[in-house]
């Protein structure tokens, strides 16, 4: 598999797909790209447990946060990493030990041996990409921002349930 | 996997960044005419606020019918965010206020249209950037320019208003072995003619009102990020890779990725100067972008045809378009624009600085005005009009020499265009 890009497809079937992530890597500190991720994917519908060993215990956003992804007593769908590149090897293990379906790789992320050994176990893998911002651009609302989609549709965008400028992702292109 | 199917030119110019409007099924672009949008409740507003969600808050920074704009030319240049804003002056003055600090220096080649010469001598100066000129036809002479102040390099694709084509690839690679980030004006050239992001360009500038507005009827301007200079990986350039101060702390190259640039823009620049574009005239632009394939065809055109027939006038000296097959830039042209060498053009009159007043004042379909890429033909004599303010060095540098007149000729019948200027050179 080519994971210098992926389809809209590809990434449209994984985030409207599946519904529980563990985002490893998270961080309290309100800066943090993490948050910003782990806020907006909750808002969007997905249930999202933060991993983090040295915040074991506390709470991010109302979660509790686990020391590892073996702690978690849910079934999770989708490994989401922030962390450095070198670390992705051993979280991958970790996700195919667990069950996950989905490793995502966050922004500058990319262990193409950590995808491979994935892969070979029957998960997707996604790397240098934000979920935050794949349904962001997927759903229309990173348009607001002027970025570029690169998606084109003659079809009506999917408001979301209640509020103002709350889009949802289609499931069919 | 599939391939997904790449649409063509001219579907992205009818279709990026638009689809029907949710709420009504409206189909073309509604103009939200709105200054302000409601919040769902603190917390939305908050998050709006700091961008931890997208949606719209304001419309100094940002509407939804600006936002199509943005995707629509962003898309067409291959970028991975655009924003508008009110013109192209503020468009430069935004990118150049996002990447400099006071002390700062840029080079820029001395070929440029008017405005923007004036702009980086003296607007420029005042904020304590510092303009170092380099030759637009000898890509050495930028790095020769080069400083560790050096923060940007910027050229014109096509240059105003003397037909000239960059060689683009060539600066380009000066500005990336500098480590700075390669800024390219295309508003002669529109991405149908020339994109810059495939010769190595980082940030892309446009004047809307020109080419992509096309119909000579809104000021605009926008910004292009191509999403391909590594702002973490730099260091220098601390807007975008230090924690910003106004956003508690976010780093705006990390949590953006690879548009962090035209965020920075509108979320800093836009936000605290304020140029923004009227959503009327982001209205007005967005739909005449939508026909842009067909028009700037048109121009290269009968541009082509206009200047084979000067060219051969006998009170012509000289014709500088690049789509002449005797023209110093027809290489470059076939290279870089390879569809036309765009609508605007420059010939010197064997009268002089009296036989360009004359001829101008002599058209009757020529509108003798300061533009260029309108539907209507147009014609001005720099040297006592858009280049006033330069010095007679300045002057002659940029190709605006007293015999000198410059056309952006127009979707006209070609004909009825040559006619005019046959009539007008007739008494000069």
């Amino acid at each position: 598999m080519n994971h210098d890009s992926y389809s809209d497809a590809y990434i449209r079937d994984i985030l409207a797909g599946y519904r529980t992530i563990a985002m490893v890597g998270a961080s309290p500190n309100t800066s943090r790209p993490s948050y910003f991720a782990l806020k907006y994917l909750k808002q969007k519908g997905f249930r999202v447990i933060p991993v983090n060993p040295g915040q074991a215990g506390k709470e991010i956003l109302g979660e509790t946060v686990h020391a590892s992804l073996a702690d978690i007593q849910e079934k999770v769908d989708i490994v989401d990493i922030f962390r450095a590149s070198d670390a992705a090897l051993d979280i991958a293990r970790e996700a195919i030990r667990i069950g996950a379906k989905v490793v995502w790789m966050q922004l500058g992320v990319r262990n193409d041996e950590a995808a491979r050994l994935a892969e070979a176990a029957g998960l997707h893998v996604v790397m240098n990409r934000c979920p935050k911002i794949e349904y962001g651009r997927l759903s229309g609302e990173l348009g607001w921002a002027g970025v570029n989609s690169r998606m084109l549709s003659s079809k009506r965008p999917l408001l979301g349930a209640k509020g103002v400028q709350h889009r949802m992702l289609a499931t069919k292109t | 996997m599939t391939v997904e199917r790449k649409p063509g030119f001219n579907t992205l110019a009818i279709h990026a960044g638009a689809q029907p409007d949710p709420a009504t099924g409206a189909r073309a672009t509604p103009i939200y005419q709105t200054t302000s949008f409601v919040f769902d409740d603190v917390e939305h507003a908050a998050a709006l606020f700091n961008l931890e969600t997208f949606g719209n808050i304001y419309t100094r920074i940002g509407n939804p019918t600006q936002a199509v704009l943005e995707e629509r030319v962003a898309a067409l240049e291959g970028g991975t965010a655009g924003l508008a804003v009110a013109s192209g002056h503020a468009a430069q003055a935004l990118v150049f206020h996002t990447l400099l600090e006071p002390g700062d220096e840029f080079v820029a080649a001395r070929q440029l249209y008017g405005g923007s010469i004036n702009q980086f001598t003296h607007a420029f100066k005042k904020c304590g950037w510092e303009v170092r000129w380099a030759d637009t036809t000898d890509p050495q002479s930028f790095r020769a320019a080069l400083s560790p102040k050096t923060k940007a390099i910027f050229v014109e694709s096509i240059a105003n208003p003397g037909g000239i084509v960059t060689d683009l690839e060539a600066v380009a690679a000066v500005a990336k072995e500098a480590g700075v980030p390669f800024v390219v004006d295309n508003t002669l050239a529109t991405p149908y003619l020339t994109r810059p992001i495939e010769h190595g360009a980082d940030i892309i500038v446009h004047s809307l009102t020109k080419f992509l507005g096309g119909h000579g009827n809104s000021i605009g301007g926008a910004i292009v990020d191509c999403g391909t200079f590594d702002w973490l990986k730099s260091g220098r350039y601390p807007t975008l890779s230090a924690p910003c101060p106004s956003y508690h702390g976010i780093t705006l190259a990390e949590t953006f990725g690879n548009f962090a640039f035209a965020i920075a823009c509108r979320v800093l620049g836009l936000r605290d100067l304020g140029p923004a574009i009227s959503p009327f005239n982001a209205f007005l632009i967005l739909t005449g972008i939508e026909t842009l394939p067909l028009r700037m065809q048109r121009h290269c055109d009968n541009a082509l045809a206009v200047a084979i027939w000067l060219a051969r006038h006998d009170k012509i000296a000289w014709v500088n378009y690049a789509g002449l097959p005797g023209n110093q830039f027809h290489a470059l042209a076939k290279r870089y624009c390879p569809k036309g060498a765009g609508a605007v053009l420059t010939f010197g009159l064997k009268g002089a600085y009296d036989a360009g007043i004359g001829l101008v004042s002599n058209v009757k379909l020529f509108s003798h005005l300061a533009n260029i890429g309108d539907t209507r033909s147009l014609i001005i004599h720099p040297a006592s009009t858009t280049h006033r303010q330069l010095t007679d060095e300045q002057l002659v540098r940029a190709g605006a020499g007293p015999e000198v007149v410059r056309l952006s000729v127009g979707l006209e019948d070609v004909d009825d265009i040559i006619a005019d200027l046959d009539q007008a050179l007739a008494s000069v």
